[in-house]
């Protein structure tokens, strides 16, 4: 009797630690943890992209009017090679390459200055640089329209004239719109990417700009071969939000000319989606637009990341 | 004695070359906070203006807005929940998710990079009506959780996070392994720490996409006492015009709580958390 109930308690014993301890060291093996870790990628990723995804595509086939969706094929995307449209994809190709420049360049060289001796009053000029990013493109848009005002008291004016030059019609002139969009975008950004630098600063090994100063290096050497090739990482990761963020862009022109800039001055692809297919209503075919623009910037940026070796293994 | 006086020089030069441009990226906020003490009328006659008429300065804005301090303060609320529901939630899925793609080995690693690289090409302008459509049929409309949902795995905090594992020491992993660490333990006791600084960072970040978010939320909320501060505040613009002088106080006031608390946090962010942890 007794020996019987002590093997079934031994058994039971084993089930209570022995399964678990299998399954715990299943769900501990390096094959299995990655996977648990992006499980929330995978779910985030279905029910949030790819889901809305697909049926935006679906829709690009669609004529989509209330009550009455039908299929029409490929007439969406005929639609698109058209004057408007090229418009609003060389001012938004114009808008990347200026805030790619600007919002890489400049704040790397701040940061290198910041995290330097050089600088005495770090704290107060790095949050005065941060702070603008605490706006939002909203509050921001706003406060640069009234600078940027057309009127001759307006400050931007103020000071154009101080220095002897005629006032400028800042909305309603074509390159003086792209540059409100670019002024106001590396005004909210750039203490954004100052952050990121910094960050990536402290992880730069101090031995490296020991052993270059045996070596008798100079600053720009240090800079050259030493800072920039281990800021790499980040400098790619800055550059490629950069590029993607402003193919995306809407909301600086929205701000600004909110219906229709004259001329088209301020209309970016985004733009032109929101113009056609929730203004127009025309859905479908903002569907089809959004669709070519998710190519465009696929496209570009996997380019970019090729040409810049991110996808070089353990590296990046 | 000369090239010294020149470093000195050239020190003060750089100085005062940031001086001034901490006092440019500043000025629009200044302006800001000026300008919420000026009617309306004048602004839009003269935009915002070097000569200001103190005698036109008043706090009429500002006890227009709270005026309305009950909804103000509801609206102040259910930013800040949102806000730190989503710092919380996006953090800590985020930063497993990059840590995972940055340090282990596995299949389709490279696919999953990918996959995160493309949902941040993706415009959420593209996604938002179907996903729209998605919460009135889960009847999430009008709650938190639909707000905060689209930025729980975000993926410009999954990128930061992988780039930022990247430069952990793996060596760190093995030792702890040895010691008869779990996975998990590594991952939380061991290298989230060292993650310190880009928690930091991203909190902040993901906090401020929070707080600013609009598009998004104006189209998932439905009620006024569910109105986070940016849409509460459009509603204070009435169709009679551009009112200015409420949008701004309403700006400062919303503008203020974040610029204290990034000033009092940044020291913590910014600078020094790792040093040692990560630099060795």
């Amino acid at each position: 009797m007794s020996s019987v109930s002590n093997s079934s308690r031994t058994k039971i014993y084993d089930k209570a630690h022995k399964e678990p301890g299998r399954l715990m060291k299943f769900l501990n093996s390096k094959k299995v943890v990655p996977y648990i870790f992006i499980t929330p990628f995978i779910l985030s990723f279905a029910v949030l992209t790819l889901y809305p995804a697909i049926q935006g595509i679906v829709m690009s086939f669609q004529s989509v009017l209330p009550g009455q969706v039908t299929f029409i094929g490929l007439e969406n995307y005929t639609k698109i090679p058209n004057a408007t449209f090229y418009k609003a994809l060389s001012n938004t190709t114009i808008y990347v390459v200026l805030t790619v420049f600007i919002l890489t360049v400049v704040p790397m060289l701040a940061a290198v200055f910041l995290n330097s001796k050089v600088i005495k009053f770090k704290t107060l000029f790095r949050a005065s640089l941060f702070i603008p990013a605490l706006t939002s493109t909203i509050v921001g848009g706003m406060i640069f329209r009234l600078m940027f005002g057309e009127q001759d008291s307006a400050i931007a004016n103020q000071i154009l004239n101080f220095i002897g030059l005629e006032s400028v019609n800042w909305r309603f002139t074509g390159w003086a719109g792209m540059f409100l969009m670019v002024i106001l975008a590396s005004w909210r950004w750039i203490g954004v990417n100052l952050l990121y630098y910094l960050a990536a600063l402290q992880n730069v090994p101090n031995e490296l700009y020991e052993a270059s100063d045996i070596d008798g290096a100079s600053k720009f050497q240090k800079l050259w071969y030493i800072t920039i090739p281990q800021l790499k990482p980040i400098i790619i990761f800055v550059s490629t939000i950069t590029i993607i963020n402003g193919f995306r862009m809407f909301e600086e022109s929205f701000v600004f000319w909110e219906a229709g800039s004259p001329g088209n001055i301020g209309l970016t692809v985004v733009g032109y989606i929101y113009q056609q297919g929730i203004q127009q209503n025309d859905m479908g075919f903002g569907a089809a637009v959004g669709v070519v623009l998710m190519l465009i910037i696929f496209v570009v940026s996997f380019i970019y990341l090729l040409l810049t070796g991110a996808f070089k293994k353990g590296e990046a | 004695m000369n090239p010294k006086k020149k470093l000195k020089l050239a020190k003060w030069g750089a100085n005062l070359v940031f001086g001034v441009i901490s006092f440019v990226a500043l000025f629009p906020i200044i302006s800001l906070i000026i300008s919420s003490f000026m009617p309306s009328s004048v602004l839009m006659r003269n935009g915002i203006t070097l000569n200001i008429n103190f005698n036109q300065l008043s706090l009429a804005n500002y006890s227009y807005i709270f005026g309305k301090s009950a909804e103000y303060w509801t609206w102040y609320g259910n930013s800040l929940m949102i806000s730190v529901l989503t710092i919380v939630l996006s953090l800590f899925f985020s930063s497993m998710v990059g840590y995972a793609l940055a340090m282990y080995d596995f299949k389709g690693r490279n696919f999953f990079f990918l996959l995160v690289l493309f949902i941040l090409m993706v415009p959420f302008e593209i996604l938002m009506l179907p996903l729209y459509q998605l919460m009135i049929t889960t009847q999430l409309i009008n709650t938190y959780f639909a707000v905060v949902l689209p930025l729980i795995v975000a993926p410009v905090a999954v990128f930061f996070f992988r780039q930022y594992a990247l430069g952990l020491p793996k060596e760190l992993m093995d030792a702890a392994r040895i010691d008869g660490s779990t996975e998990y333990g590594i991952f939380f006791k061991i290298m989230l720490p060292l993650m310190g600084p880009s928690l930091a960072a991203m909190a902040i970040l993901q906090g401020l996409a929070s707080w600013n978010n609009f598009l998004w939320p104006l189209l998932v909320l439905r009620s006024n006492d569910m109105f986070t501060l940016p849409i509460g505040l459009a509603t204070l613009l009435t169709p009679y015009g551009n009112n200015y002088d409420v949008l701004i106080a309403g700006s400062v006031m919303t503008i203020i709580p974040i610029v204290l608390l990034f000033i009092f946090f940044q020291r913590y962010f910014v600078s020094g958390l790792t040093v040692g942890g990560v630099k060795g």
